[in-house]
């Protein structure tokens, strides 16, 4: 079983009751921010009207995680995307990456980390819900099971079709991801990245980084097929030098 | 006697050159203080939205690109077994070595923790381009260091270590080739995470490909233009037999890069932006006249390549428009997606530029005091 959230927009009052549930239980520093930093892992944006919260969608099979080199950020089995700062070497390749801008950096540290929510992958383990839907007032952020999630968001949209776009952000953007939102107007008008591929992306390098072992193998043996031709040659040539001497 | 007219003398004494340089170093001192105490907020204009700037850009990609002269006459010379070469391996590892120990210099500045960077040995992700990419530059680096310390061994008459190194030196090359033709083309495979941040007139599946393409053309270019500064710093002759047949090489290199590019373009429909040209295209012009088209241009004819000036000017065509290149996929292409623009700090700029000072400086260094060059007499002819 995978945990997730579902933000529904509509019934978000911007009351901002998430980001300060969200400082306390990762122990982040104030003040809260008017958008997401390394310090500030979720916030309430209003546009012109309409509730969107930032945070980290936790994809399925996230770009973030691929990219790292030192395996700094894992996808667990719960569902958050969690990140391990001890390992981290600053490299910064999960921030260029991600398709969501989600990860940010401490640009202000001598010894900098990343910076991103971790859906509260603590409390979950303990059978907690997160800590910014364990305050909504409004429900506006559920907690539950990813399956159950989306079918509730896809209810919601059967029910009420005049109230909602009809589109489940989250439920194909990079192949899925565990965070899901619903909302009014459509999600470019809200900041969101609607260009985002609907495969997982990691699939993209990994297509490449697939073919290394059989690459070296073919590149090797060519390689030192010519060197062996032409080495040949070069003796032959050098055997041949005094015989055509001779000959002349 | 006033402080100008001293300085003026002091000037002439050191050399304007070496002056410049000592006075980048100067700089270049300072900007590091401040980087590794104050954060990289305080030194770069990187943010959330730009995290990659310059020194991704500029000392990893180019510094990587550059140096691959080395793979490739060291290729040329041992795989291909064209002896004839051999004069201008020596100095082309070099430079490739120094590339090299400064990319990670380089690292050194642009990661947050770099203190860190052996956790890539022992913390492995098979997934990451960066995790390959890595592994590919540490072996390789060390790979290069063994195939230029005959040269040491030489200068310290050291016999022993010289005959087992010449034992050893094909597996190395062959080792060296495979190594670069990975991590070469894998700086363009960073980039194909990105598909919706890249502009379409940069991104393609093609990527690691034309990275490597344009390494092999990029690389023959600054063996050309390091031929050129030895000639005019150490008293040297350009040893034209040599340079002219890899400028065709070049050419070749350059032209089947092209080529790609275009038609890349073409399937991406980016094409037809071309003649009403906004930001993204005229960096894409800028790059693609400078890097390919007139370097292409100029030394397909013969008497523009076997004249000094003109072999000349066309490797630095080339080598300026690979730059730009890679600074077009590492910032031009990136900056409309990210919705910022982003100019580098004179203390980026600064960094950059101390690392190629350094270079020189590095590179004069060990062609004073070790046998780079061959002997007049011991040249074969």
């Amino acid at each position: 079983m995978s945990v997730g959230l579902l933000f529904d927009s509509t019934r978000c009052i911007g009351c901002g009751a998430c980001s300060a549930a969200c400082k306390e239980a990762n122990d982040l520093p104030l003040p809260i921010e008017d958008h997401t930093t390394a310090y500030t892992w979720t916030v309430v944006e209003d546009v012109g009207g309409a509730k969107i919260r930032r945070l980290c969608f936790h994809c399925a099979e996230p770009t973030c995680v691929s990219v790292c080199p030192v395996a700094a950020l894992q996808k667990t089995a719960a569902g958050p995307v969690v990140y391990d700062p001890q390992r981290c070497i600053g490299c910064r390749y999960c921030i260029m990456a991600c398709p969501f801008g989600v990860p940010k950096y401490q640009w202000d540290q001598p010894v900098p980390i990343v910076g991103k929510c971790i859906l509260c992958a603590g409390r979950v383990a303990q059978g907690l819900p997160t800590a910014c839907a364990a305050v909504c007032p409004t429900g506006a952020t559920l907690f539950g099971e990813h399956g159950s999630l989306l079918r509730e968001a896809r209810k919601r949209i059967a029910a009420t079709p005049d109230r909602y776009v009809d589109h489940v952000y989250g439920a194909n953007e990079a192949g899925g991801t565990s965070v899901l939102m619903l909302a009014a107007v459509p999600f470019a008008e809200l900041g969101m990245k609607t260009d985002v591929p609907r495969q997982p992306l990691p699939l993209l390098t990994w297509n490449v980084l697939s073919k290394i072992p059989s690459f070296v193998g073919v590149w090797g043996v060519l390689l030192l097929g010519i060197h062996w031709i032409t080495k040949r040659r070069e003796e032959v040539s050098a055997y041949e030098a005094p015989q055509r001497e001779k000959e002349r | 006697m006033n402080f100008a007219v001293a300085s003026r003398q002091a000037a002439r004494r050191i050399g304007f050159w070496p002056a410049v340089c000592g006075l980048i170093l100067l700089l270049f001192a300072g900007v590091a203080v401040l980087r590794f105490t104050r954060g990289l907020g305080a030194v770069t204009n990187l943010s959330d939205r730009f995290p990659w700037g310059l020194w991704v850009g500029f000392d990893v990609l180019c510094g990587v690109g550059l140096a691959a002269g080395a793979f490739t006459l060291t290729g040329i010379v041992h795989i291909f077994n064209l002896r004839r070469f051999e004069p201008i391996v020596r100095p082309t590892v070099l430079t490739g070595l120094l590339g090299y120990l400064l990319v990670i210099a380089g690292l050194a500045f642009d990661l947050g923790q770099p203190w860190r960077i052996w956790h890539a040995l022992f913390f492995w992700n098979p997934h990451s381009v960066m995790f390959e990419v890595a592994w590919c530059v540490m072996l390789y680096t060390a790979v290069l260091a063994l195939e230029f310390s005959p040269v040491v061994f030489e200068g310290l008459r050291l016999e022993r270590p010289q005959r087992i190194m010449h034992t050893i030196t094909t597996p190395l090359v062959i080792l060296g080739v495979i190594l670069s033709t990975l991590h070469q083309s894998s700086l363009g495979s960073l980039y194909l995470i990105v598909p919706a941040k890249l502009h379409p007139l940069w991104y393609t599946p093609l990527l690691p490909y034309l990275f490597f393409i344009s390494a092999i053309g990029a690389g023959i270019g600054m063996t050309i233009l390091e031929s050129h500064l030895s000639e005019r710093a150490f008293g040297r002759h350009l040893e034209m037999d040599l340079l002219e047949p890899l400028a065709r090489g070049m050419v070749v290199a350059l032209g089947v890069y092209g080529l790609l590019r275009l038609i890349v373009i073409a399937k991406n429909g980016a094409l037809a932006a071309l003649l009403s040209p906004g930001y993204e295209g005229s960096m894409f012009l800028l790059e693609f006249t400078v890097g390919v088209a007139l370097p292409v241009g100029l030394l397909l004819f013969e008497r523009v390549r076997t004249h000094p000036t003109g072999l000349v000017v066309g490797s630095l065509l080339a080598v300026l428009g690979f730059v730009i290149n890679r600074l077009n996929v590492s910032v031009t292409g990136m900056e409309s997606a990210a919705g910022v623009h982003y100019i580098p700090s004179w203390m980026e700029i600064t960094v950059s530029l101390g690392l190629v000072a350094i270079g020189f400086t590095l590179f004069a260094l060990a062609v004073r005091y070790l046998p780079v060059f061959p002997e007049p007499g011991r040249r074969r002819s």
